[in-house]
């Protein structure tokens, strides 16, 4: 489904500020496949996604989805296919506009694929967005006329997330989207995310700091270290991983870059 | 005293004038309110609306002076829009560029001179009253006229391309990472916005038949006004209540503005009572927010002292 070949990105090249966020990463998902993403901060996961998106055109190395070559194509095409959540539960809706305009919005979007720019939403269109809605078990179906801004960051979150998969994306990026919500909430959108992922058989990708969930959702957990993928576990073998093994190697990966760093420190010594 | 102030005739005027100015109201309820973009070409593009079509009107062609003033609205609404997409140029700055910009081309379209009258033109109120004569033709006309661009506004708003020109101004973030170009959404929407100031000073030099260069000079200003008077009076709520709030506001406007008239305001001081409406409208909400909280933090303080207990410490 998504095939990441080779792909490197540096910022600011050339500056004090040089950093190369990417590093030749090559990733293959097959359909129907949910990773889960591990790493500390700066360790290359967002920018990953963000290379995906088209956030950023890569520097060399190629993205393919659905047999498609996306390295070049723009952000706002790729968006067509693409869902992508954020931490941040106000970066994905319009506070202003009302539920059902940001779901008129975002169904219109991804399934009249060109032209259609003056189509509006019908009636039983309407009804659809309902039954979504009432999914969720927040009573959201009932405030559909409410502006998106009265929400509380856990609803929206889970109202991103449906308008995310209104019309099912070709992969579905998570970057850490429970991260600010508190436990109870997290763990409701979590769930959601689960059965919706399960229920259509979406290609996924899903950062987390939550070593438990790393584990425990999906059918292989990725770790990145320094722009790279260093770990990419799935099958038997994550199956009788526990948490304790993960951070030992996560340990182990960190750990050779510091022996690198010595090793680099004691070369300019001499 | 109250019935020599109301008259039926104020009134009439004041709606009929609310009416053609609540169109540029209604391009900053897109610009403004909308887009998120305070576009202040609107006063040139004003008046180049009013030239163009006081040009067309004079060489006979009323109704296509309306259509040529939305069209001239629209080709200035895209300058601006591509200074502040493709060049890169901040929204106000590209604003008073082209307003600047539009003040020559305004001259040279009126023939190099600085007014255009059409006392002796056929106008679409003349058409109007060859059919129906009345007192109450000339509000008709600007009736039907207001009410069919609100209802295409409120149309077009609620389609894709509406829904997606309302979430740009709404979260620039999610417009990004959805389908739709914001460098589109921008350009539409200030064609668009643009377009209905250029129909209103259209409909306003054929109303007083005439086009005067300085016509549109304040003109962002009054519509701001109008704007935040109907928004303060009708809320947020659904899109066509909204626009119907943005029409009240301009007419409301209209009715200060020809009552400050009737207590005999001399004509020289206009500009100034028009100035200090519009700072009361911008910021009454406001105060009335302070009020609120000026009351609400005296009677906890009030509650406060004769509890006693918390206070133990603070005093």
């Amino acid at each position: 489904m998504l095939e990441l070949i080779d792909i490197s990105k540096t910022f600011n090249p050339g500056t004090v500020n040089e950093k190369k966020a990417l590093d030749h990463v090559s990733l293959k998902m097959k359909e129907g496949d949910f990773a889960t993403i591990i790493g500390s901060n700066g360790a290359g996961k967002s920018t990953m996604f963000n290379a995906i998106c088209g956030t950023f055109y890569v520097d060399e190395g190629a993205i393919i989805l659905d047999g498609k070559d996306i390295t070049y194509e723009k952000e706002h095409r790729r968006s067509k296919y693409i869902g992508h959540l954020f931490q941040d539960p106000m970066k994905g809706t319009a506070p202003h506009m009302s539920i059902e305009e940001n779901l008129a919005l975002a169904y219109l979007r991804a399934s009249n694929a060109k032209g259609r720019i003056f189509s509006r939403i019908s009636k039983k269109e309407k009804e659809m967005f309902r039954e979504k809605l009432s999914l969720l078990d927040m009573g959201l179906e009932d405030r559909m006329k409410n502006p998106v801004g009265l929400l509380s960051g856990g609803q929206r979150q889970a109202l991103t997330l449906l308008m995310a998969t209104v019309v099912t994306p070709k992969i579905l990026l998570l970057d850490e989207h429970t991260a600010a919500l508190d436990p109870g909430t997290a763990e409701k959108v979590l769930n959601l995310t689960k059965t919706i992922v399960k229920e259509r058989n979406i290609t996924c990708l899903m950062i987390t700091h939550n070593m438990q969930s790393a584990l425990e959702l999906g059918n292989r957990t990725l770790m990145m270290d320094s722009g790279s993928i260093i770990l990419d576990i799935q099958g038997k073998e994550r199956e009788t991983m526990t948490v304790d093994d993960i951070l030992e190697k996560f340990k182990e990966g960190v750990g050779k870059r510091f022996d690198n760093d010595r090793i680099l420190l004691s070369n300019a010594e001499k | 005293m109250l019935s020599s102030v109301f008259t039926v005739s104020l009134a009439q005027s004041a709606i009929e004038l609310g009416c053609i100015y609540g169109l540029v109201a209604l391009a900053l309820f897109v610009s403004f309110s909308l887009l998120n973009i305070a576009d202040l070409s609107t006063d040139g593009c004003f008046t180049l609306g009013c030239a163009v079509c006081a040009i067309v009107t004079l060489n006979g062609h009323p109704i296509l002076g309306l259509f040529a003033a939305m069209a001239a609205g629209i080709a200035s609404g895209y300058v601006t829009a591509f200074l502040q997409t493709r060049l890169g140029i901040q929204s106000i700055l590209a604003g008073i560029i082209v307003n600047t910009g539009l003040y020559t081309i305004n001259i040279a379209v009126m023939g190099f001179a600085s007014n255009v009258n059409l006392f002796a033109s056929d106008t679409v109120f003349k058409k109007a009253e060859a059919l129906f004569d009345s007192n109450w033709t000339d509000l008709f006309v600007i009736l039907v006229i207001v009410v069919i661009v609100a209802l295409v506004l409120a149309w077009f708003l609620g389609t894709r391309l509406g829904l997606s020109i309302r979430a740009t101004g709404d979260n620039p973030f999610m417009i990004r990472a959805s389908s739709v170009s914001p460098v589109f959404t921008i350009t539409v929407g200030l064609c668009v916005a643009n377009a209905m100031t250029g129909l209103s000073g259209g409909l306003l030099a054929q109303y007083q038949k005439s086009c005067d260069i300085n016509i549109g000079t304040g003109q962002v200003t009054i519509a701001l006004a109008s704007l935040i008077i109907g928004e303060t009076l009708v809320g947020r709520g659904k899109v066509m209540k909204r626009i119907f709030g943005v029409i009240l506001g301009s007419c409301l406007y209209r009715f200060i503005v020809a009552i400050a008239l009737r207590f005999n305001v001399p004509a020289e001081c206009l500009k100034l009572v028009s100035s200090v409406i519009v700072a009361v409208a911008i910021a009454l909400p406001y105060l009335k927010q302070q009020a609120a909280f000026m009351k609400t933090k005296r009677a906890a303080l009030r509650k406060r002292k004769q509890g006693g207990g918390i206070h133990a410490g603070i005093d």
